[in-house]
């Protein structure tokens, strides 16, 4: 069955507008924004993010990220190395060969 | 020299649980003790592979395109660092994960450049290496601009006075940050000595394919 362009741009459209439009809110159960700045010990607790996990979390990702990359450079090395001592092998028994 | 940054990093964690407290932030702020070196790595990294790049444009010295190549793969990979560490700060003190404003974006652009100039090495076929030279060039010409942006534009982000101005207005924080810099130069010199032997070595490998054919 073919749809017609005009009804996919539709339901596309429709889509995008529900996802990006989310759940409805009535004007009420909105909160105050807040009007100065508060510091963070004396936020309530139920609003206050636990610091730790993401602190862990971000030096967990550079230790992974500088040992992945050390590895990575180590694992080409070798390949290339590998690769260098195959090649001149070849060669020097290429030019066994044509003398 | 690996040894010696390796060592130097897995002690930072402990430089750093010693470092004070900041008032507002409390222990989310030690994520700059990462956070920070990885971007100054980072443009230092630019930096190489700009100037390695314009050498390279002008005198087509080989030594200069593997410089630029392993410079700009770096740059990547401390953008990476400062990217990703960058939003688990920003969770926990601007209650937001990214924001679209002037510092982060033209970072985000600056690694882009990069990401490009890396693809564009794997990809582009023959004469890639002088066009990626040229990006390297228009990635250099970014940074200052990613530097000041914090000064020019409205901005959530902290202002470029902080860092200078650590020793003096938190000298406690000064002594576990000159760690964190020295043992990130290190990794990144090793990182760069390392990447550049790779280049070579494939340079030489190249070469041996095709004495093969000619022969």
């Amino acid at each position: 069955m073919k749809v017609p362009q005009f009804s996919l741009v539709f339901i596309v459209c429709a889509f995008l507008f529900s996802a990006v439009s989310g759940e409805p809110v009535a004007w009420g159960e909105l909160e105050q924004p807040q009007e100065e700045f508060v510091p963070i010990d004396q936020i309530p607790p139920e609003d206050q993010l636990p610091a730790a996990p993401l602190l862990i979390a971000a030096y967990a990702i550079v230790w992974v990220v500088v040992f992945a990359y050390l590895w990575s450079i180590w694992r080409r090395l070798a390949a290339v190395e590998n690769d260098l001592h195959d090649l001149s092998k070849r060669v020097s028994g290429d030019v066994k060969r044509s003398t | 020299m690996l040894l010696i940054g390796l060592v130097m990093f897995a002690l930072a964690p402990l430089q750093i649980a010693g470092a004070p407290y900041e008032s507002t932030m409390g222990l989310i702020q030690k994520v700059f003790y990462f956070h920070v070196p990885g971007w100054i790595v980072m443009f230092l990294a630019v930096f190489v592979a700009g100037i390695s790049s314009a050498v390279y444009l002008f005198r087509q010295k080989p030594l200069a395109d593997r410089l630029a190549v392993a410079a700009a793969e770096l740059a990547v990979i401390f953008g990476i660092i400062g990217l990703t560490t960058g939003p688990f700060w920003a969770r926990k003190a601007w209650g937001v994960w990214w924001q679209w404003d002037a510092r982060l974006t033209m970072a985000l652009i600056l690694e882009m450049i990069f990401c490009a100039y890396l693809l564009l090495r794997r990809y582009g076929g023959p004469g890639s290496d002088k066009l990626a030279a040229g990006l390297a060039l228009f990635g250099m010409a970014n940074v200052p601009f990613v530097y000041i942006s914090v000064n020019v534009w409205r901005t959530i982000h902290p202002s470029t006075s902080v860092v200078p101005q650590l020793a003096a207005s938190a000298p406690g924080m000064f002594g576990p940050f000159v760690w964190c810099m020295v043992a990130f130069l290190v990794l990144f010199v090793v990182m760069l000595v390392a990447r550049v032997r790779l280049e070579a070595q494939r340079a030489e490998a190249e070469r041996l394919y095709l004495v093969l054919e000619e022969g």
